[in-house]
């Protein structure tokens, strides 16, 4: 690909056999993965699966221990990062500051000797409407605006391939939203392939066509946002995405549409076609809004699980929904979030509960009891431990 | 300034990168590749430029051991023999001169110290008039050539009619380590945190308590360090000491005077011998300050 | 640096100052004692400047006076010195810049990674400190004799004429002040390096900048305060050295500079209005070029 042209669309992105290995430890095992052009890609993970190191693997700013990296179907793995039709918005956004606004954005364009480079610079500005503060220096621009000119200088030199490394990360929760949506209104104006590397699976729903979950070093489950929520195959899909309530058994009887498994005295019915796995010890779930509360034992219906009278052990109240701990015995803490459609919650601290599902919103997962990457996946201190982590992770990146 | 602003930069600096490290973005630990030089191109570059610059050192320590007769110019045979019997040449001459450096730089750097801490506690602390007065005034010194500040003196001693002996080497050296010791000492007491004294004054200490017991010691790295700088300032200071020393020896100025003739192998005696200390020293700082990190990495 | 801790800690925001008779009772003593002996000195050296010889007096006896044909004395008779010590101080100053900034960058960037080597490198830097300088001079001037090892194979491979000299030249000078200097530009540049944010460097690389153009747009701008810093804290003292130019060091009877004949006016011929005379033309014009390279230099807004 000429680096001296602009790229006429997005181009796809392939990773063949990627391995990368640091002084000491393995970052990405052995990644194979294809991204169409054109597309909005998020790839999600927890910190230190692997997920910069892709990025900047794509970007060229590290190079693989082994694999190919292919752009537009021409194997781009031993150039360099500015021999790449690539152009990545930093994490901190790395705007020079040493430059004016203008002169970031033209940077890029300058290099490629592009014709008439201080135009194009304000078009793009004008495009993430920045363009009245063209001459001011980095320093003096809040982190909102730093981001978007960091999106212009990238965007501006229409690479094949726009790479997004948490971009959003250091604003806050608000101008991050209003940001989520520009950013996507962006891409489908100008059509390019965009990579974005995020942890946060709002941000990532949110904004891209496909999700790939990353874990380890390897992808764990790509799809679309829809499909990846509704239908996780693995305990770490199934908690990092939103929650889970996970339970283990055995399965003790199979038919074509449904299996049956048995935990702790209990009979969970998952739909065969949302079942990885038909046989021995395996995993379901299901999500916490889809299970339901009762105050009586609720009268048996084919169609819906019901778990064995619990105790609720915690109520906490969010505004639009409650969400409810409830301890059931063989079972563990199992978490329901119940839409506020009365006034006040529907039980109260300590009372007795039974709790359902339909049996269609149950899911289940590949791997096994001996390959789960939790030991106790649906208790709540696991879950808030996980939670933890990820703020935690959040905090040091900031 | 002929000796060693340099020195200021690392001694000073010893405190200051410790904060720079907990500042430094988390991407500052990303490595750089594939930018600048080849691979290989700037390591050896760098051991050719160590090699350069300690040539002269090694020359100056191996010709310690020349059985040299007077002059100290070719080689003649190993000998222990100036290391052991050092004050023996020229009726002591260069121990004579040696101590009195010694003597200088111990007075110069309590003065220099105590008068630029008190500064540097004022500029960082207190507003008062005539700010960006004193700012020059503590800045052109370090920024006027030696042979200036030198001149200078001189001519003022000569107008007042005053006689050149150690005195006047203190006065000169005190002056000119002044301002080294304001530069280092300030980034020490602008790093501290006022709500430490804050706290002292809380728990019911004194201004005179929360002084001694709370900001000095706080501040003692910083003063320290200073003090070190303004030691190897004005005991490898010759150009100022030369026009303010009358017939007074310093270490550096018998050297000078000495280089006509021939230097003794003695005088390399006694600047290895620093060299060794002042290496030991600040080697056994880094290393002991790396493992210390070290431990608390560990622990974090 | 010296150059940058003044600007910056100005900048700093600290909890409010308060106005107190503490700050004069701190800041009198070191104050008195730079206006005593610094300020009143250069005061006394302006004065010396345009003094007159005492009508009747021994050779060293000066009247005060407002002489300043003593200027145009001294520029008639010295402007090749004066000229000398500007010219061999810049040339120190842009070789020790290209010998200093590889240094500093292996240092302060590639070394990153290896915290103590960083640190012990560093004391490798500032190593020669810990030892006479006027000894290290001596010992170029021997290491680099006519009869030296070095000397004798450059002649004996040809690459130098028989009959030619090391010592004694304008080369040998602005190589003892280059080296002598190298500590005091490595510093500075290390100090901007070692903050020097990397991600810069590949947001560059990211943007289509080749590593040449990285280096030239990005890394040396960024590190202009270094640059700054360490071309100054090099060429002030050079300028005002006399110790490489001197005979009895590196130098010959053709490579004096204003320092040998300030030092030789001062403390031999006792001509103190002429020694004066230059010490002031010295300081001024280093004032004057300074100001001028810190304004064009654009650093103020980078420190």
């Amino acid at each position: 690909m000429a680096i001296r042209e602009f790229a006429e669309r997005g181009a796809d992105l392939e990773l063949v056999g990627i391995q990368k290995r640091f002084p000491g430890f393995t970052a990405i095992e052995n990644l194979d993965l294809k991204i169409p052009a054109g597309s909005f890609f998020a790839l999600l993970g927890p910190s230190g699966c692997g997920k910069t190191t892709t990025l900047r693997l794509v970007a060229g700013l590290e190079e693989p221990t082994q694999g190919r990296i292919l752009i537009g179907g021409s194997d781009v793995t031993s150039t360099r990062a500015h021999e790449r039709p690539v152009n990545t918005v930093f994490q901190s956004y790395a705007l020079f500051p040493h430059m004016t606004i203008i002169e970031n954005v033209a940077f890029g364009l300058k290099r490629r000797k592009i014709a008439d480079p201080m135009a194009k610079a304000h078009e793009a500005l004008k495009l993430v409407e920045l363009d009245h503060i063209a001459q001011r220096k980095p320093q003096q621009l809040s982190g909102g605006q730093q981001q978007r000119v960091a999106l212009a200088r990238a965007i501006v030199n229409r690479p094949a391939l726009l790479l997004l490394d948490e971009p959003l990360g250091a604003l806050d929760l608000k101008l991050r939203r209003q940001m989520q949506l520009e950013l996507k209104a962006i891409q489908e104006e100008v059509g390019l392939t965009f990579l974005h590397v995020t942890h946060d699976q709002e941000e990532a729903m949110t904004m891209a066509d496909t999700v790939a979950v990353m874990n380890k070093g390897a992808i764990e489950q790509m799809g679309a946002p829809e499909e990846l929520y509704e239908l996780p195959r693995t305990a770490f899909v199934a908690n990092f995405l939103g929650q889970s309530n996970l339970f283990t058994g055995q399965v003790v009887s199979t038919t074509a549409d449904a299996i049956t498994v048995e935990s702790a005295g209990a009979r969970i019915v998952v739909p065969a076609a949302r079942a990885q796995r038909h046989q021995g010890e395996v995993t379901v779930g299901v999500r916490p809004e889809k299970v339901s509360l009762h105050r009586e034992a609720p009268a048996a219906d084919a169609n819906r699980n019901v778990l064995a009278p619990g105790r609720v052990v915690d109520v906490s109240f969010s505004g639009v929904s409650t969400q409810y701990l409830v301890e059931i015995p063989g079972h563990g803490t199992v978490m329901v979030f119940a839409q506020n459609i009365g006034f006040g919650p529907v039980a109260g601290l300590g009372s007795e509960v039974w709790i359902s599902w339909a049996v269609e919103h149950g899911f289940g997962l590949e791997d096994g009891p001996d390959e789960t990457r939790f030991q106790d996946d649906a208790s709540t201190t696991s879950l808030a431990a996980l939670h933890r982590e990820a703020l935690v992770s959040e905090l040091e990146e900031h | 300034m002929s000796g060693e602003v340099q020195a200021a930069a690392v001694l000073g600096g010893l405190s200051e990168n410790e904060q720079l490290d907990a500042n430094k973005p988390a991407g500052g630990r990303v490595r750089p590749r594939r930018l600048g030089l080849g691979d290989w191109l700037l390591p050896v570059y760098t051991v050719i430029a160590f090699v350069f610059l300690l040539i002269p050192i090694a020359y100056t320590f191996v010709f310690s051991f020349n059985d040299s007769i007077k002059s100290n110019i070719s080689w003649r045979g190993f000998t222990f023999d100036k290391w052991i019997n050092v004050c023996n040449v020229e009726g002591g001459a260069v121990c004579e001169a040696f101590a009195n450096s010694i003597v200088i730089g111990l007075v110069a750097t309590v003065a220099a110290t105590v008068l630029g801490t008190m500064i540097a506690i004022a500029i960082v602390r207190y507003r008062f008039r005539a700010r960006s007065a004193i700012s020059l005034l503590l800045f052109l010194p370090m920024a006027t050539p030696e042979v200036v500040l030198g001149a200078g003196l001189a001519a003022q001693f000569l107008a007042a009619g005053v006689a050149k002996d150690m005195t006047t080497i203190i006065l000169a050296h005190t002056m000119f380590c002044i301002s080294f010791v304001v530069v280092t000492v300030k980034a020490r007491v602008a790093s501290l945190d006022p709500a430490l004294e804050e706290a002292g004054r809380d728990l019911y200490g004194s201004p005179a308590q929360v002084f001694w017991r709370v900001t000095f010691p706080l501040l003692m790295p910083g003063i320290a360090a200073a003090a070190l700088l303004s030691f190897a300032l004005s005991f490898d200071d010759f150009i100022i000491t030369n026009f303010n020393s009358g017939s007074v020896s310093t270490f550096p100025k018998y050297i000078y005077i000495s280089a006509a003739r021939g230097i003794p192998a003695e005088a390399n005696v006694i600047a290895s011998a620093v060299f060794i200390i002042a290496l030991v020293l600040v080697v056994g700082a880094q290393v002991s300050r790396a493992a210390r990190q070290k431990r608390l990495a560990r622990l974090g | 640096m010296a150059f940058a801790a003044f600007s910056t800690a100005e900048a700093q925001p600290q909890a409010q100052r308060k106005r107190s008779p503490i700050a004069l009772f701190l800041l009198l003593p070191g104050i008195a004692y730079l206006v005593l002996f610094f300020l009143t000195p250069l005061v006394s050296l302006i004065l010396t400047s345009l003094q007159a010889p005492s009508e009747f007096g021994d050779i060293g006896v000066y009247d005060y006076a407002f002489n300043w044909q003593n200027y145009v004395d001294v520029v008639t008779l010295y402007w090749p010195h004066i000229l000398r010590s500007f010219g061999y101080a810049l040339v120190a100053t842009i070789a020790a810049l290209v010998i200093s900034y590889p240094l500093a960058y292996f240092i302060g960037v590639k070394a990153r990674r290896w915290p103590l080597l960083q640190s012990l490198m560093l004391v490798l830097v500032i190593a020669p400190f810990f030892i006479s300088f006027l000894l290290r001079t001596l010992a170029w001037k021997q290491i680099l004799s006519d009869e030296s090892f070095i000397i004798t194979s450059l002649k004996a491979l040809s690459l130098m004429a028989p009959d030619a000299h090391f010592t004694g030249t304008p080369f040998a000078v602005i190589f003892g002040l280059t080296y002598n200097f190298i500590p005091f530009m490595t510093l500075p540049l290390y100090t901007t390096l070692e903050r020097l944010d990397v991600r810069y460097l590949e947001a560059g690389s990211d943007l289509y900048a080749n590593p040449f153009h990285v280096f030239r747009k990005v890394t040396i701008p960024l590190s202009m305060p270094g640059i700054v810093a360490g071309t100054l804290l090099t060429f002030i003292p050079a300028a005002g050295d006399y110790v490489n130019a001197s005979r009895d060091f590196l130098g010959g009877p053709d490579t004096q500079m204003m320092g040998n004949v300030i030092e030789a006016n001062f403390l031999v011929l006792l001509n103190y209005p002429a020694a004066a005379a230059l010490s002031i033309i010295l300081m001024a014009a280093i004032l004057v070029l300074v100001g001028i390279y810190v304004k064009r230099s654009g650093t103020e807004d980078l420190l």
